[in-house]
């Protein structure tokens, strides 16, 4: 029997620790790992964990991320709780077997530090893996800190595991930005997050001989199509319940409140940014700064990426008259993803606000107070001229001439 | 809002020493951030370190700051590292050497008119700890220029701070604070 850890009610850790402490605590039967800056910590602490007797379960160390998230497959259909880490080209190498996890309704958990795709190499945070994953058929929550971090990660077990959702979870973070930044965080005893995660209640295990049941069958043009759609239906229409009743439950449990889409200064808000991870807090920071300057500013943070929470979103910002949307992912060809879902979202509403998007941020890139600002105030130019006074997507932070389009 | 900049070369402890500040300082409620620049570090890099201390839940992930103290701990940096940037009027600059303030500034003039303080990290951790980690004893001195905490205070943290570590490795780190709090200049 796994001994229990003693934790401080405040304890300073970076986001690795965070999430690794949420994976010792959850239990977890077997994870299967290849470690990659800037996730390395999240199963070198597990590992260690393990090595002094605070885990009960299996570490398997393999020889790649494709074969990472192949052992979490095979664990998680043999009827197990599995999770694992990973960033960057690891995560893009797993690509291939996130689609077998999610097809074949196996709820992992998957802790990704977001991290720059090369080339060039870059080891700095961006949001490059996350949108990769974004059609994987994953559930991905997203944490600003590493207190979400830590918080999320115990959520995405919950939410996942249940039989009703039978999905794999993804809970990001940035790169450095969270994971290597050492913070407040409270977490909850080992006995007190266990019983919040619950026991894991396995569903079609291959390892019931009782029940023999098959994954990962071949289905053409006869069923494939079925199978899809049934994912996409129950993405769509079952998740977002689930969250929210597991939100609710951790919020009883913690007094820490999540929303499905956050919104800071929202209920008065002429213009508002909205973004994901760190930036969020920053963004947050800078609009309180600019009500003191007489604009009405506002954030709006998608928690959940996918499946993306349209209805949500579009009352988020039902009454605002200009929105930013900054992505931390060089889109190559196109308007950045936010800009495009928070588009679409609006599309359909009462409200058409001018609509602009920023790329920022790539391979770590410094998002600055000063930058917040200055979108903030072209917002307002916006709100005020009722049309974009600025070009469609502009580059922030980027070195030499204002580079932009349409 | 208190921020704090290390300049340390990878492999001296300047990231566990901003951790260990954070983890001492949390426990009086305040909120903190620990938090470094890493490339893809190799031992002996120059490189940074940051501390953010503040009564409020800190927001802020830039990593720009106006350090009010820049904390050196490689005496070869106060000469190839760019150790006043976005300094304020108020910084002080406590720094790692073997020299007197005044050589000290003599040889990196820009130094000149700054709140500098001195102190040999790198003998005082070689003489009580047995190795070149000066991270410790400039937390030493800082307590003693900024007042944070008082010594026992501070050791007292500190020994939770370090208590995975053997009881020898805690008394030479209690030792080398305490040499750097009585002898930072």
């Amino acid at each position: 029997m796994a001994e229990k850890m003693e934790l401080n009610e405040v304890e300073v850790w970076d986001g690795n620790m965070a999430a690794s402490q949420a994976l010792r605590q959850a239990q977890v039967d077997v994870v299967a790992a290849y470690p990659i800056t800037p996730s390395t910590p999240i199963v070198q602490n597990y590992s260690s964990f393990l090595a002094n007797g605070y885990i009960d379960g299996e570490f398997v160390m393999v020889e790649s991320e494709h074969a990472a998230m192949s052992g979490c497959v095979g664990a998680a259909a043999a009827g197990g709780r599995v999770a694992t880490a990973t960033s960057s080209q690891g995560f893009a190498l797993m690509a291939e077997v996130l689609y077998q996890a999610s097809g074949m309704r196996l709820p992992i958990v998957l802790t990704v530090v977001n991290r720059a795709l090369a080339a060039p190499l870059n080891v700095n945070g961006d949001h490059s893996d996350m949108y990769l994953g974004r059609d994987s058929g994953w559930i991905q929550l997203d944490a600003f800190n590493s207190q979400q971090a830590y918080d999320l990660t115990l959520m995405a077990f919950r939410i996942g595991e249940d039989h009703s959702i039978r999905l794999p979870v993804m809970v990001h973070q940035d790169g450095f930005i969270t994971s290597h930044t050492a913070e407040n965080v409270k977490p909850m005893s080992d006995d007190e997050a266990y019983a919040f995660v619950g026991e894991y209640k396995p569903m079609n295990a291959m390892l019931d001989l009782a029940k023999p049941v098959t994954y990962g069958v071949q289905t053409e043009e006869d069923w494939h199509f079925e199978h899809k759609a049934r994912q996409h239906a129950d993405l769509m229409t079952k998740v977002f319940g689930k969250v929210e009743e597991v939100f609710e439950a951790f919020e009883e449990k913690t007094g820490r409140k999540y929303n499905i889409v956050e919104e800071y200064m929202m209920d008065d808000a002429e213009v508002a940014i909205v973004a994901l991870g760190t930036t969020v807090e920053t963004a947050e920071m800078v609009a309180k700064m600019m009500r003191e300057e007489g604009i009405k500013a506002g954030v709006v943070s998608p928690r959940l990426f996918r499946p993306w929470p349209y209805e949500q979103v579009k009352k988020a910002l039902s009454k605002v008259k200009a929105v930013a949307c900054l992505d931390r992912s060089s889109p190559n060809g196109a308007l950045g993803a936010l800009y495009n879902e928070v588009t679409a979202s609006l599309y359909q509403g009462d409200n058409r606000p001018v609509i602009t998007n920023y790329i920022y941020g790539l391979g770590g890139r410094d998002f600055t107070i000063d930058h917040a600002k200055e979108i903030f105030k072209e917002l307002d130019a916006n709100a005020k001229e009722g049309r974009p006074t600025t070009p469609l997507q502009q580059f922030v932070g980027l070195r030499g001439p204002k580079l932009s389009f349409y | 809002m208190l921020e704090i900049r290390w300049h340390s070369r990878a492999g001296q402890g300047a990231v566990t020493g901003a951790k260990g500040l954070a983890d001492v300082v949390s426990r009086t409620g305040k909120f903190v951030q620990a938090f470094a620049f890493y490339g893809s570090a190799k031992r002996g890099a120059a490189m940074t370190a940051y501390n953010r201390v503040d009564d409020e839940v800190i927001l802020n992930h830039e990593k720009f700051m106006h350090p009010d103290y820049v904390l050196v701990i490689d005496p070869g940096l106060t000469y190839t590292a760019d150790i006043t940037a976005h300094e304020k009027d108020s910084t002080k600059y406590i720094i790692t050497t073997h020299l007197s303030k005044d050589e000290l500034i003599a040889g990196q003039p820009k130094l000149k008119g700054k709140d500098v303080y001195v102190v040999d990290c790198m003998q005082i951790s070689l003489d009580t700890i047995g190795r070149a980690i000066p991270n410790t004893p400039m937390l030493g001195a800082l307590m003693k220029v900024s007042g944070m905490f008082e010594l026992d205070y501070f050791q007292d943290a500190m020994k939770s701070v370090l208590s995975k570590f053997p009881q020898k490795i805690i008394d030479a780190n209690m030792a080398a604070i305490e040499r750097a709090y009585n002898s930072v200049k």
